[in-house]
């Protein structure tokens, strides 16, 4: 299926507000997604017949500084049809530092999600809501920051021990 | 600043009941390949749950791409999964020139060595992958016969390169040099010196019927669960599906060769078992062997070197791809090794990178299938998954 169709299959059965936009400029095109709908998009993506996208191949979640939000990207494959599908969610920086941008979970539609999503919250600081076990998987347990932030300052002390 | 998951999982380790016991099994065992530690909460011989703990070996590969250029960062893909350098530099390596729009002027001879090249670093990995799934079983034998084999694997390459393990070798646009004169007729005699090693490996340990009680109907791992996991590679070949990406995505020049994908079937016991994963990396090897015949013949015919041809010629000055976004995959040894390029179009600097390693996910099964196993049995488990830790941790 292509682009335009699964677009079309998706405002058909979930209404026009949950495909926010395409991107169509690069090799590989992209459904931006309402991020509420996330799960429930990649479930019935899973699911139905046409599509199939039975394969989360990668989960990313990204800094833009600039704009001020955090993105998170799903590459979808599809095993029966051989095809792929980049789907984005987007969301604003809460202002309060303390707050983590937070998006739904994919743990129960894809168990790949589990641990790339405890990557994705060990390194960008992403709350995945209703995750189960979302604990750092790469850092220590007690690590202080979110290093792939693009503003992120490395830590001058670790425990106690000076940093050169 | 620890958080509230973290807290549910010290809480779960502090209130097992009387019959419950802890047993750390890594970060120094031989068995886990690695600095990969398992928390294990066994009753007797039995494990009841295991929670594994990366990032001993965390690099910040992702950290460090974005401080530096696409070439630059080459040599820190060797190092994700540090036995099959070749592939990782080729899968990186095809993600940029498919952003740069280079990708189809690249001149056959160099896609050749290039395939070449990753084949025969499939083969050593293979090879390890094998040998230490014997030691894990206990037969020393196999170890040593396989690494004696992957040393010709390693001058080859080291010929060719100038490192034994981590090459640098595959260039955005090229190629490091041309093949050394007199590598391919090397590389068709290993072949004919190591077919008939492959039979003495079968009839040592594959076929071996202490080998086979120890693997068959061991650590089975359903088709849907390994799709849902996001297994790759001869983990999801060995629950019996035919997805290879050289033939799903027909990238470089696969489509031009000969080769058959094995597939697990069950044939010493269940579908999907450790014997099924063993076997189709068996099988892979001589797929590999197939690949390398074809690509050295071609190599000496119609693309035989000549003295104008010029591996660097397309290498491109500056590497600035248009801002745009790339998931780029390519089947590694270990599975679907993927780089996820954005690329703001301006710098030489990507703005993100991600590695997706293979072994990572592969990893992530590993609580769901070895829940009620022996301990002895999640041991020959974790050796048939064939994880390289340098790309779990990245």
């Amino acid at each position: 299926m292509s682009l335009a169709e699964i677009k079309l299959l998706l405002s058909v059965h979930f209404g026009e507000d949950v495909v926010l936009g395409e991107e169509t400029g690069g090799l590989q095109p992209a459904l931006l997604i309402e991020p509420a709908h996330i799960a429930n998009v990649c479930f019935f993506l899973r699911d139905h017949p046409l599509t199939y996208f039975d394969f989360l191949s990668c989960l990313t979640g990204v800094h833009h500084e600039k704009e001020n939000r955090f993105e998170v990207v799903y590459h979808l494959a599809s095993i029966p049809y051989q095809t792929q599908l980049t789907l984005k969610i987007n969301t604003e920086k809460p202002v309060n530092e303390s707050v983590l941008p937070s998006f739904p979970t994919l743990y129960h539609v894809y168990r790949t999600a589990d641990w790339h999503e405890r990557e994705a919250y060990d390194l960008i600081g992403i709350n995945f809501e209703g995750h189960p076990d979302l604990r750092r998987i790469l850092l220590p347990d007690d690590w202080e920051g979110f290093p792939l932030r693009k503003d992120y300052k490395s830590a001058e002390y670790y425990k106690g021990i000076k940093i050169d | 600043m620890v958080n509230e998951a973290f807290l549910k999982y010290q809480q779960r380790i502090q209130n097992l009941s009387a019959e419950e016991m802890v047993l750390n099994m890594g970060p120094q065992h031989p068995s886990t390949h690695g600095v990969l530690r398992l928390e294990l909460i066994t009753d007797g011989e039995i494990v009841n749950e295991v929670i594994p703990h990366m990032g001993y070996l965390h690099r910040c590969f992702d950290k460090h791409a974005e401080s530096m250029s696409y070439q630059q960062t080459i040599p820190f893909t060797d190092r994700l999964d540090y036995l099959s350098s070749m592939n990782n530099n080729h899968a990186f390596v095809m993600g940029v020139e498919r952003m740069l729009g280079i990708d189809q002027e690249i001149p056959k001879r160099v896609e050749y060595i290039r395939v070449l090249v990753c084949e025969l670093n499939r083969i050593g990995s293979h090879l390890i992958a094998l040998g230490t799934y014997g030691i894990d079983i206990g037969a020393f034998t196999p170890f040593l016969w396989c690494f004696r084999d992957r040393e010709h694997i390693m001058g080859l390459l080291e010929w060719a390169s100038g490192a034994r393990m981590l090459y640098n070798y595959i260039w955005v646009g090229g190629l490091f040099y041309d093949l050394p004169v007199g590598f391919e007729e090397r590389c068709a005699e290993f072949v004919d010196y190591f077919k008939p090693k492959m039979v003495e490996l079968n009839e040592l340990l594959t076929n071996n019927q202490v080998f086979v009680n120890r693997t068959a109907n061991v650590g089975i791992l359903p088709l849907d669960v390994a799709i849902n996991y996001g297994c790759s590679g001869p983990m999801l070949r060995g629950s019996g599906l035919k997805w290879d990406l050289r033939r799903v995505d027909g990238y470089s020049v696969y489509p031009e060769l000969d080769f058959e994908i094995p597939v697990g079937k069950g044939e010493m016991g269940t579908k999907g078992d450790c014997w099924d994963r063993f076997k189709v990396r068996i099988d892979e090897i001589g797929e590999s062997l197939k690949i390398i015949e074809q690509c050295v013949k071609r190599l000496q015919k119609e693309l035989k070197r000549s003295p104008d041809f010029d591996p660097r010629g397309k290498l491109p000055r500056k590497i600035i791809p248009k801002a745009q976004d790339y998931y780029m995959r390519a089947e590694n040894p270990k599975g679907e090794l993927g780089f996820y390029f954005i690329a703001d179009g301006k710098t030489e600097i990507p703005k993100r990178i991600k590695a997706r390693g293979p072994s990572f996910n592969n990893l992530s099964v590993l609580p769901a299938i070895c829940k009620g196993v022996m301990i002895a049995d999640l041991v020959a488990t974790i050796g048939s998954v064939d994880i390289v830790l340098g790309e779990v941790d990245r």
